[in-house]
C-alpha cells in the first residue's frame, strides 16, 4: 500500500522542529511499522536526506525503547502492543499518517521522534530497588506469598518503562509508571523493608521532574502496552499516604 | 509532613479529603431542601433549624474554608498539568476511552462555583446580611420565623425571571452531578482506598450520588414551574 506520512522533524533539543511530509510506496501489510519506518529511512538516504531519527531496539514488545505518537495515539492504533509490534495491516491504503514524539516536559525532543527518557531512570534510582541480599531463588513454598500478590506484583513489573503512560496523560502524569515499580515491590516481603522510604523518594523524585499531577482519567492505563492497571496507582497512593504518617 | 503538603499525591489528598466533605454537605443540603416539598411550614421550619443550630453555625466557616481549598487546590494542580506539557500534541485522540467530565473537571468546577455566587447572592446573602421582605418572619407552631419559604418561591416564581432563574438552576444541578460523576470515584482512589473490583463499586454508586444530587437539587425549581 502507498501512504502518507507527516513527520515530526527536529534538527535538536534545542531547534525549533515542524512537520514534514513524506510519500511510501509499496509497503506490505505484514511489514511492521519500525520497518515501514526503516524503508522511509533508506528513502531518504538513498536521495541524500538526513533519516528519520527514532527510538527501537527489541522489536519484540519487550524492551520498552519504541515509543512514537501515531495518529493521535501513543504506539499507534492497536492496544497492549508497542510500535515494533504494531503492523501496517492496521491502516488502509492512501492514509495519511501523523507520526509524533512523546511530548511531555519531562521528556524533551531529542532529535525528531526520539526523547529523553532518562527521568524515568532518575525516578528508579530514587528508590526502585531492594537493597537487602535475597540470594538465590527460594523454593517455591517457603515464602508464604499468596498467589493473587505474586500474580499482582508480576502484573505490575511488566512494565517497560516505554513511557506511553506519559505520553498519553492530558497531565503528562507518571503515576502508572512510578506505580507499578512501587507496587512490584511492595507487594513482596523482599520489598517491605524499605517501602516507606521508597514511596516518599520515587514521588518526590517524579515531582521534580516537571511530571503533571494524576487527575484519574484512566487514560495512561488504556493505552499502556503491557495493560498496568491504575490500581497500582491506589497503591501508590496508600503506600504514600502510610509512609507519611509513619513519619 | 511539610514536603507532604508539597508533593503531587500530597495536593491531591487535600483536593479528595475537601471534595469528600463537601458532598457530605450536599446530602445535609439536598435533605434540607426537600422539606419544601412538604410546604412551607416545614420547609421554614428546616430552615429556622439550620439558621439557629450551633453545630450547623460552626460547620459554616469550616465549609467555606472547605470550598476555598477545593477550588485552591484545583487551580493549582491545573496549572501545573498545563506546564507539564509545554508543546501540545498536533493530532490526539488522548484518553479516548476516558469520560468527558474526567478531563474537563475544572471546566465543571467553574460552572459550579459560578452558580455557587449566584446561588449564596440569591439566599444565604439575603438571609444572612442584606434581608428581604419576602423574608417577612411568619409564626410557625407558635414560634416565630423568617419565612425562607417565601424567598424560595419569590424567585423562582418571579414573574420576569422565575423561568430564567428555575433554569439555570437546574443547570447548576446538572453541572455538579456532571462533576460529581468523576469526583465520587477520583477521591476514593486518591486516597488509596480502590482497587480493580472496588474501582467498579465506587464507580457505579458515585453514577448513582451524581444522580441523586443532580435530579435531587433540580426537584425543587421542577417541583414550583409545575405547581405554578
Amino acid at each position: 500500500m502507498d501512504l502518507k506520512l507527516r513527520v515530526w522533524r527536529q534538527k535538536d533539543a534545542n531547534s525549533k522542529g515542524g512537520f514534514e511530509n513524506y510519500d511510501v510506496q509499496n509497503i506490505t501489510t505484514d511489514a511492521s511499522f519500525l520497518e515501514m519506518m526503516d524503508i522511509l529511512n533508506e528513502q531518504l538516504v538513498n536521495s541524500g536526506q538526513d533519516p528519520v531519527a527514532f527510538d527501537h531496539d527489541c522489536r519484540e514488545g519487550i524492551c520498552g525503547m519504541c515509543s512514537l505518537y501515531i495518529n493521535g495515539r501513543a504506539h499507534g492504533p492497536d492496544t497492549e502492543v508497542t510500535t515494533c509490534q504494531l503492523h501496517m495491516r492496521k491502516f488502509k491504503d492512501g492514509d495519511t499518517i501523523t507520526i509524533e514524539p512523546w511530548r511531555s516536559g519531562g521528556f524533551p525532543v531529542i532529535k525528531d521522534l526520539m526523547v529523553d527518557r532518562s527521568a524515568y531512570d532518575k525516578i528508579l534510582q530514587a528508590g526502585g530497588y531492594v537493597s537487602v541480599n535475597t540470594g538465590g531463588v527460594p523454593d517455591a513454598n517457603a515464602l508464604p506469598i499468596s498467589k493473587i500478590d505474586a500474580d499482582e506484583a508480576m502484573d505490575a513489573a511488566t512494565c517497560i518503562g516505554c513511557g506511553a503512560c506519559v505520553a498519553t496523560c492530558k497531565n503528562s502524569s507518571a503515576m502508572l509508571f512510578v506505580s507499578a515499580k512501587v507496587s512490584q515491590l511492595a507487594l513482596l516481603p523482599q520489598g517491605k523493608v524499605e517501602a516507606s522510604r521508597r514511596a516518599k523518594a520515587m514521588v518526590a523524585r517524579m515531582d521534580e521532574l516537571g511530571f503533571g499531577n494524576c487527575t484519574n482519567t484512566g487514560a495512561c492505563e488504556v493505552e499502556c502496552p503491557k495493560g498496568i492497571s491504575i490500581a497500582h496507582i491506589a497503591r501508590l497512593n496508600r503506600e504514600f499516604l502510610f509512609a507519611t504518617c509513619k513519619e | 509532613m511539610s514536603g507532604f503538603m508539597s508533593s503531587s499525591i500530597g495536593k491531591k489528598f487535600f483536593m479528595s479529603i475537601t471534595g469528600l466533605f463537601l458532598m457530605v454537605f450536599l446530602l445535609v443540603h439536598l435533605t434540607a431542601n426537600l422539606a419544601l416539598l412538604f410546604g412551607p411550614e416545614a420547609f421554614n421550619k428546616v430552615s429556622h433549624f439550620m439558621g439557629t443550630n450551633p453545630i450547623i453555625q460552626v460547620m459554616q466557616p469550616v465549609l467555606a474554608i472547605g470550598f476555598i481549598l477545593h477550588i485552591l487546590y484545583a487551580s493549582m494542580l491545573t496549572i501545573q498539568n498545563q506546564k507539564a506539557r509545554p508543546e501540545s500534541y498536533a493530532k490526539t485522540v488522548n484518553g479516548h476511552q476516558s469520560s468527558w467530565t474526567s478531563k474537563n473537571m475544572y471546566i465543571l468546577g467553574g460552572v459550579v462555583l459560578s452558580f455557587l455566587v449566584l446561588h449564596i447572592i440569591n439566599f444565604f446573602w439575603k438571609m444572612k446580611v442584606t434581608g428581604s421582605p419576602l423574608l417577612n418572619e411568619v409564626e410557625v407552631d407558635g414560634e416565630m420565623m423568617e419565612n425562607a419559604y417565601g424567598l424560595v418561591v419569590g424567585l423562582f416564581k418571579d414573574p420576569q425571571l422565575g423561568i430564567v432563574y428555575s433554569l439555570v438552576y437546574i443547570l447548576g444541578a446538572v453541572g455538579l452531578g456532571f462533576h460529581l460523576t468523576h469526583g465520587f470515584w477520583s477521591s476514593f482512589q486518591t486516597i488509596g482506598m480502590s482497587n480493580d473490583l472496588w474501582r467498579k463499586r465506587l464507580t457505579a454508586v458515585g453514577y448513582l450520588f451524581a444522580l441523586l444530587i443532580g435530579a435531587g437539587f433540580s426537584i425543587i425549581p421542577l417541583f414550583l414551574m409545575i405547581t405554578a
